[in-house]
């Protein structure tokens, strides 16, 4: 699993990442949604878009639940008709990315040491106001909350995130 | 050919084998109807109420295993539809529902008679349908029937907007697929050969088993494997619900039923087994109860064809996911046989100690009519049943000697069900006689499919448990609310002999038990319209055994005068007497005495 920090891991255990392949129909995304909703389980991030085969649309979800809870959802997943496939990362070394927008008060006087601080997250500003940042960031969802921590101080005044899209390390596909 | 996506449409249906569709037409279905119009190959039987049309497709799939067809028109015909699609996706029938649908140009426009339908039902369908193009008409058709019937069977529903149906186009209909891939949907039907051996071990080994078998049995065809099964080894059978003919019930090795309003026996051996066998049954909470206590101690194999319900309620030691017929068959290969066992005698012990039984006191009693019907036709008949009290008298009295003889809305509990359902039979089934038990309730909430029946001229025949009360509710009222009877008390109905006499059927009552026998000979004389028997039972009488709801065995409730019951069934009955040894015998007999 990525390196995460031993705080992360006892944070995040109750979370798995799975990523579905689905036909890419309209609907689908109802069909899936709809089966989280009505079987209880709990959705913490949904990210869809097409595959390199435009066919084929790939689905990351991240989930909260014990390992009983996941498995019932991997199942009921592969239960869909249009569902091809479903993987969850939980055992399987992969890398995890997040996209973010920040948009942050920068105050002239403030302004060189948020620079500092998107430089060290390898972010980006990609707009600059009169009174405010955005900030672009991509990285693994922890990396994303230290930066957001981080920049509160000076007052955010809006975030969007992407949700986690994930990738087994190596050869491996989903 | 040069057809509508209507004609299209039937043509696929034929192609499909359907012989009945059971439907009732609206706005947007009239280039289907107009095609329909003097069409020779398939029937369609007009209802009074789309619930009735769903029901009548369930009852005509459950009771062939074919594929049953309902059809209605888009938004209150489509909406209509949903309790019967709901009940046959509970209980895993096989069934297509075609609804209606506007113009594509108008969907999501709150046009007239405008229903979300495919939206509504993706829940309670194994898969939905809403055509875009009549082209898709023939694949669509095809996939459909396909998923239906395979796998774990269940419903699915096409929308066909108007001008999809309207709309003409070129079509060879011998280009109808033979064959359907869809490559997300591949049902495991073979079981994994080395778990199989497992199981096969596990039942050497296995001091008290016990099977437990499921509407799975049924949907597979597997009532010789599981006979077989069970008597090789010797094992005791015990069936849900839905499960009830997956072995004779008058077998020696068979229980009945187990739960909630299971035998004693059968839920005292289950409690007691080191085995469980469940075979296509998936732990329904009414036969359960408490899950942590439920067979506690007992190693569980577990043969499914749905993976999902592996470990979704009970975590199985060895699970096995395939067809059920299939995997026993692979099954039976492996196992050895075994001879009477000890642990048998404790069963039957058991079973003479808390026997199924009725007050014998002059009065009408439910369980009465029932094992009238089943001697008045040697246990042939084919029975449905509504939902209540009536329902688990039918599970525990009427002995179904095969599969698709007791057909009942299990998972849902849907009340309305069984006149329908019967309807659906007889469609089906011209030959066979069929029995709908109802009740009071339930009669009521399905009752103008009367009309189909005398139009049809279909002999069903009901026989309505009349306890002038939802009697369930009122049990439950009774024993956990301190007899607040909060709106159980139905205080009229109709007349149901001038009733049935209205709809053009034949209308009866009994009161006493000498009437039951003669009206039930008369009735089975009637070959050309429905009958309707009004049996007058009274209000207080309740269903035992019961186990409470999220209960365990050591709660179950048996009848206050059990012995005095027994005595008077079977006065000359060898006195039952058990070693002061057997500690879960007496146990069983300390709670009863408690």
């Amino acid at each position: 699993m990525a390196a995460w920090s031993s705080t992360l891991m006892a944070q995040l255990q109750q979370q798995h990442v799975i990523t579905a392949l689905v036909e890419n129909h309209p609907g689908v995304l109802a069909r899936v949604s709809g089966l989280f909703a009505r079987r209880g389980y709990n959705i913490e991030s949904l990210t869809v878009s097409v595959t390199d085969d435009p066919e084929v649309s790939r689905m990351t979800i991240v989930v909260g639940g014990d390992y009983a809870v996941l498995e019932q959802i991997t199942k009921q997943l592969n239960k869909l008709i249009e569902v091809i496939r479903v993987v969850d990362y939980t055992e399987i070394p992969a890398v995890e990315r997040e996209l973010a927008l920040v948009k942050v008060n920068a105050e002239p006087k403030d302004r060189t040491e948020i620079i500092q601080i998107v430089e060290i997250f390898r972010g980006r500003i990609i707009d600059m106001g009169d009174k405010t940042f955005i900030v672009e960031v991509t990285g693994s969802p922890e990396k994303l909350d230290k930066m957001r921590e981080l920049l509160q101080p000076y007052g955010i005044k809006e975030m969007v995130r992407t949700g986690v899209i994930a990738m087994a390390r190596g050869a491996r596909t989903a | 050919m040069r057809m509508s996506g209507a004609k299209i449409l039937l043509e696929c249906l034929r192609r499909e084998g359907v012989k009945h569709i059971f439907g009732y037409p609206g706005g947007v279905l009239l280039p289907v109807y107009d095609a329909l119009y003097g069409y020779r190959d398939i029937e369609h039987v007009l209802v009074r109420h789309e619930q009735g049309a769903a029901h009548m497709a369930d009852g005509y799939a459950r009771a062939t295993g074919r594929v049953g067809v309902c059809m209605a028109t888009s938004g209150p015909g489509a909406t209509n539809l949903v309790t019967g699609i709901a009940t046959a996706y509970m209980d895993s029938i096989p069934m297509v529902a075609i609804t209606g649908q506007v113009r594509t140009a108008v969907i999501g426009k709150d046009a007239f008679q405008e229903a979300d339908i495919t939206g509504i039902t993706m829940p309670i369908t194994k898969h939905n349908y809403l055509l875009k193009d009549t082209a898709d008409i023939p694949r669509v058709v095809a996939e459909a029937f396909h998923i239906a019937r395979t796998g774990r069977p269940g419903p699915v529903l096409i929308d066909v907007p108007f001008d999809v149906a309207k709309t003409e186009i070129e079509w060879d209909p011998d280009t109808y697929p033979k064959r359907v891939q869809i490559p997300s949907y591949r049902p495991t039907t073979r079981g994994h050969e080395m778990q199989i051996r497992k199981a096969a071990q596990a039942i050497a080994e296995a001091e008290r088993p016990i099977l437990y078998v499921g509407g799975g049995c049924i949907a597979s065809g597997a009532q010789a494997e599981v006979t077989e099964l069970a008597e090789r080894c010797n094992i005791l059978v015990t069936s849900t619900l839905l499960g009830k003919g997956a072995i004779d019930e008058n077998h020696r090795l068979s229980l009945g039923m187990l739960g909630m309003h299971g035998t004693a026996y059968a839920n005292h051996a289950v409690n007691n087994c080191d085995l469980l066998i469940a075979v296509g049954a998936r732990f329904d909470d009414r036969v359960t109860g408490k899950v942590d206590r439920f067979a506690q101690g007992a190693r569980v194999i577990h043969i499914d064809i749905d993976p999902a319900e592996i470990g979704k309620v009970r975590q199985p030691e060895i699970p096995i996911v395939g067809d059920v017929k299939t995997v026993l068959r692979e099954l039976l290969k492996h196992v050895k046989p075994r001879p009477w066992s000890e642990w048998n005698d404790r069963i039957m012990e058991w079973k003479r100690v808390f026997p199924l039984v009725y007050p014998r006191d002059g009065k009408l009693y439910a369980e009465y009519v029932i094992e009238q019907i089943g001697e008045a036709t040697d246990w042939e008949a084919i029975m449905t049943t509504d939902v209540g009290q009536h329902q688990m008298w039918a599970a525990q009295y009427y002995r179904c000697r095969r599969p698709r003889q007791f057909i009942t809305s299990g998972g849902l509990g849907t009340m309305g069900f069984g006149l329908p359902a019967a309807i659906g039979v007889k469609k089906a089934l011209p030959e066979a006689t069929v029995f709908c038990l109802s009740g009071d309730g339930s009669f009521q909430m399905c009752v103008q499919e009367l009309m189909t029946a005398t139009v049809y001229g279909l002999p069903v025949i009901t026989a309505i448990i009349n306890n002038r009360s939802l009697g369930m509710v009122r049990q439950w009222q009774e024993l956990f609310y301190e007899q607040r009877y909060s709106h159980v008390d139905l205080q009229a109905s109709p007349d149901f002999v001038k009733l049935a006499e209205a709809y053009g059927g034949v209308g009866m009552r009994v009161t006493r038990p000498e009437e039951v026998r003669p009206a039930i000979e008369e009735a089975l004389t009637v070959k050309d319209r429905p009958v309707v028997l009004d049996c007058v039972i009274p209000t207080e009488e309740n269903v035992y055994p019961m186990i409470p709801a999220g209960m365990s065995v050591e709660d179950m409730r048996l009848r206050e005068n059990l012995e005095e019951l027994k005595a008077s069934v079977n006065s000359d009955a060898e006195t039952w007497s058990f070693s002061a040894e057997d500690e879960v015998l007496a146990k069983v007999v300390e709670q009863v005495e408690r």
